[in-house]
């Protein structure tokens, strides 16, 4: 018996290695500190009400910042471990099985669990504000939504201390994440991690469409939304043509291995490429499902800062959807060099280009926003300024790469890594942390500081160059991705070592970012206006952080830039007609998401390791909390006008 | 809590509004469902003629039990269309009589089906024995789930209606499964006509 359970802990828990006794060691302190404070400070029921149940999109958009900022992290130290590994030549500090399965993690958790639950944070904490409503489409799938990604994203985290992770790279390709190439459970890990929080970012998808076309504020026109709410709604079209796709992938993958069936197989028919062409008709959507809302906080931004309204707005509305219709007709870019026909190449690459010339009609809007206008430099200017050039060369990259006959050339090469790294972090990551600075104070009421903001720039920016200009020039001389080490001979020592000196300062930055955020949350400048930016859209209209039910009246939106008008009536002595307020309908919390979720969590789990009785049990719960939610009716309540009138007044509002 | 503080018309005024965004989003849910069994149509198109040496689909679809299926089918689309006439008769007993009728045959659907796969397994047919075998269960297998849920689902839905009658809420939710159940009627068609008709022939 005890040789049985030594047996089963040999094969359950991963270990032999130092760095996984680090992981095992802090996860363990970790929740003993967590239990114990809470504990301590009695705050267990407080975390249930007020975050674990709740609805609030704006409570859900800081567990979702909460959530992606520990990703960025550990997906961070995952690229600090390869970047050291590859600094010099014959490191003996990974092994190649492990360099595998850390390129693998570090890709699949920046991708989706940190891009995506970033932009779902700034959807969240924005959209509803910045259109006058009160509250999203349906609060409770909102939650539902955030849960699932939460627990998908930590059963995929568990596969590093339980069982092993995944190593076919981020998006799988069989034969290698077949059961023939991964015998290991760490591709079933990958496929329920990704499918859970993919059914909860499907689910987002509809929700924010559904509430950017029903719940503007009387008066706001489709071509009245300001240019970030235009970017969630391409972005979403995006997501709900995309994501089923993805669902059907990865559960096909599953078949093949639990059941054995032969999608991708290399014997009994299955087509492996068949696999590659439908895992990128999401994938290179899912791009442009990350870029997207970054054009759109850039066009708030350089709005904001330079005084002005935004150059071309109808051109900007346009390049957006028409690049959310072409990522869907470039995705053989991918694998030019797998043997489609001269023809097939050259559609896509013309496809791939004609994407360059929405993207620079934007660049040369914010540009000509700029040009003349009255430009203040804080944080979140400073992050878009960034972008700019980095973008650039990104982009430029880009084209080189959409040549296919030099795709030949630079195929699976190290200049392949700088391109879409500098893309993905100059234009997401920027991008996004741009974002995060603009809104910080509206959700939390104070400002993130500037002076160590700005060191942590510098550090983001000198480091990103150093570490990525350096590989192109590595793929030019030949080095191909997800190489584990080198030897002298092939003269890649100094290039590779100033790119991990590189990858070292944008570690420091982010190390300086959560030390600005524990430095402003107790000295950081208070916003008390609600205006600290002196806004042009509706979301600076109300008091920071804003109350629960958002808008005590419902405003105006039937101007562009509905709150800079409403500024600058005031100014010219023209007061708003006053309104009545009136009981404010509110949706209930609710214990259903994330107990859901966790059903969904011990599904997968099970799945995984191919309990069945424990993944069939995982379903069942999930579907009796499908029957519960079903058959609860008293899902919303209001609040009274005296409460509105007492919180209005308590914010500093006369209402 | 709190119900009281507005008046019956303002909360009926919030719960209709908020029940016709629920439909529309239905509504988009259904397009990804669409993409889905599109993902899935493309997959088995490509897969069809991978048959590894196994059977394909002119050995084993038998057409009569197939129609069966269809027939079947298509009627239960019909009786949850009569049952959402009821419903704007405002006649709850009706109403839940043509539901029932309609899970009925939702459960002889799935039983047909089942009797289909257990068949062609026994004939040494699985999902391990070629792409061709595994594209056409999965293909057809998720539609069957998906009828199965709409059975789980109207089960549901007809409880609350012998609860609370017909509302402003569970109205909406019964135009919405009479809307999915229409929706794998449609999928029924071109399953029928894209795998076992081409299949046969
Ligand atoms: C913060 C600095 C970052 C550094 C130093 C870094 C470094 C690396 C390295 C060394 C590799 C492996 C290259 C190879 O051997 O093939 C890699 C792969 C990758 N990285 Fe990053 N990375 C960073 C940030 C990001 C971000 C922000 C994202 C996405 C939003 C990202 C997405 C990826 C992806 C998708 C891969 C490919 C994984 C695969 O080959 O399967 N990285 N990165
Ligand atoms: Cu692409």
């Amino acid at each position: 018996m005890l040789d049985k359970i030594k047996d089963f802990a040999a094969d359950f828990f991963v270990t032999g290695d130092p760095l996984i006794y680090g992981a095992d060691v802090s996860i363990v302190l970790v929740t003993i500190a967590i239990v114990f404070v809470l504990t301590y400070f009695k705050k267990w029921g407080w975390l249930w009400r007020e975050w674990l149940t709740t609805v609030d999109h704006k409570r859900i958009g800081i567990m979702y910042l909460i959530a992606s900022l520990l990703m960025l992290f550990r997906g961070g130290v995952d690229a600090l471990l390869m970047r050291t590994q590859l600094a010099l030549p014959d490191i003996p500090f990974l092994k190649a099985e492990h360099y595998n399965e850390i390129f693998t993690t570090h890709g699949t958790i920046m991708i989706l669990f940190m891009a995506m639950p970033m932009m779902f944070a700034l959807f969240n904490m924005v959209v509803p504000l910045q259109i006058g409503a009160r509250d999203v489409a349906y609060p409770f799938l909102n939650a539902l939504s955030f849960w699932l990604f939460f627990l998908g994203a930590m059963l995929l985290n568990l596969s590093f201390v339980i069982g092993g992770s995944p190593n076919a790279g981020w998006l799988s390709y069989p034969p290698l994440s077949e059961l023939s190439g991964s015998p290991g459970v760490g591709q079933n890990f990958y496929i329920w991690g990704i499918q859970i929080s993919g059914i909860g970012s499907l689910a987002t998808g509809i929700n924010f469409l559904v509430t950017i076309l029903k719940m503007r504020a009387p008066g706001m026109k489709l071509m009245k939304m300001p240019l970030f709410t235009w970017s969630v709604f391409s972005t979403c079209v995006t997501i709900i043509f995309a994501f089923p796709i993805l669902t059907i992938t990865l559960a096909l993958l599953f078949i093949d291995r639990y059941f054995g069936a032969h999608f991708f197989t290399m014997d009994g028919g299955g087509m492996p490429m068949m696999y590659i062409n439908l895992i990128w008709m999401w994938g290179h959507p899912e791009v442009y499902i990350v870029i997207l809302p970054a054009f759109g906080i850039f066009s708030e931004i350089v709005a904001t800062f330079s005084k002005k309204t935004i150059f071309g707005y109808k051109s900007m509305v346009f390049a957006m959807m028409i690049i959310s219709i072409l990522s869907f007709f470039t995705w053989v870019h991918h694998f030019f060099t797998m043997g489609s026909s001269a023809d097939v190449n050259a559609f896509f690459a013309i496809s791939t280009m004609a994407i360059a010339i929405p993207t620079g009609v934007k660049v040369f809007n914010w540009l000509f926003t700029m040009f003349r206008g009255r430009i203040t430099i804080k944080q979140p200017m400073l992050w878009t300024l960034g972008f700019i050039p980095c973008f650039l060369i990104g982009g430029a990259t880009g084209v080189m790469l959409a040549v296919a006959p030099a795709d030949f050339q630079y195929h699976n090469s190290y200049f392949l890594i700088a391109h879409f790294h500098q893309v993905l972090i100059g234009g997401v990551v920027f991008g996004y942390l741009a974002g995060m600075y603009y809104w910080w104070p509206k959700l939390f009421g104070f400002k993130l500081d500037e002076k160590i903001g700005t060191w942590a720039f510098w550090l983001w920016n000198i480091g990103f160059y150093v570490c990525f200009l350096p590989q192109y020039w590595l793929g030019l001389d030949g080095m191909t991705r997800r190489v584990y080490t080198y030897s002298w001979d092939t003269g890649w020592a100094s290039l590779n070592f100033i790119s991990t000196i590189g990858a070292f300062l944008m570690g420091a930055g982010f190390i300086l970012q959560v030390w600005q955020i524990v430095y402003s949350i107790r000295k950081g400048e208070r916003d008390t206006t609600g205006d600290p930016w002196d806004g042009r859209t509706l979301e600076w209209s109300i008091p920071s952080p804003p109350a629960h039910y958002n808008f005590a009246v419902t405003p105006d939106g039937s101007h562009m830039d509905a709150w800079w008008h409403v500024k600058q009536q005031l100014k010219a002595g023209i007061k708003p007609p006053k309104q009545e307020l009136e009981p404010i309908h509110m949706p209930k919390n609710s214990a259903v998401p994330i107990v859901m979720s966790t059903f969904w969590f011990i599904a997968g789990f099970g799945f995984t390791f191919g309990w069945n009785w424990m993944g069939i049990s995982g379903l069942i719960g999930v579907i009796v909390c499908l029957f519960v939610r079903s058959f609860t009716y008293d899902v919303d309540y209001y609040i009274p006008v005296d409460e509105v009138k007492k919180t209005e007044a308590k914010m500093g509002r006369a209402i | 809590m709190n119900h009281h503080i507005v008046s019956p018309e303002v909360h009926e005024h919030h719960t209709q509004e908020q029940e016709s965004m629920k439909m529309l989003g239905f509504w988009i849910f259904l397009v990804t469902d669409v993409i889905l069994f599109g993902t899935l149509f493309a997959t088995y198109v490509v897969l069809v003629h991978n048959t590894a040496g196994g059977p394909d689909g002119k050995e084993l679809f038998e057409l009569p039990g197939i129609v069966a299926e269809t027939f079947i089918l298509l009627t239960s689309s019909f009786t949850s269309g009569i049952a959402v006439l009821q419903m704007q008769a405002k006649k709850v007993n009706g109403m839940i009589f043509w539901l029932i009728i309609t899970a009925l045959l939702g459960l002889s659907f799935i039983y047909l089906e089942i009797s289909e796969f257990v068949k062609m397994v026994h004939e040494g047919a699985t999902i391990s024995t070629s792409a061709f075998l595994s594209a056409f269960f999965t293909l057809v297998g998720t539609h069957g789930v998906h009828v199965s849920v709409g059975i789980g689902w109207v089960i549901a839905l007809m409880i609350q209606l012998k609860k609370y009658g017909i509302t402003t809420v569970t109205k909406r939710k019964i135009t919405n499964f009479s809307l999915y159940w229409h929706f794998l009627d449609v999928v029924w068609i071109f399953l029928f006509t894209v795998v076992y008709l081409i299949g046969v022939m």
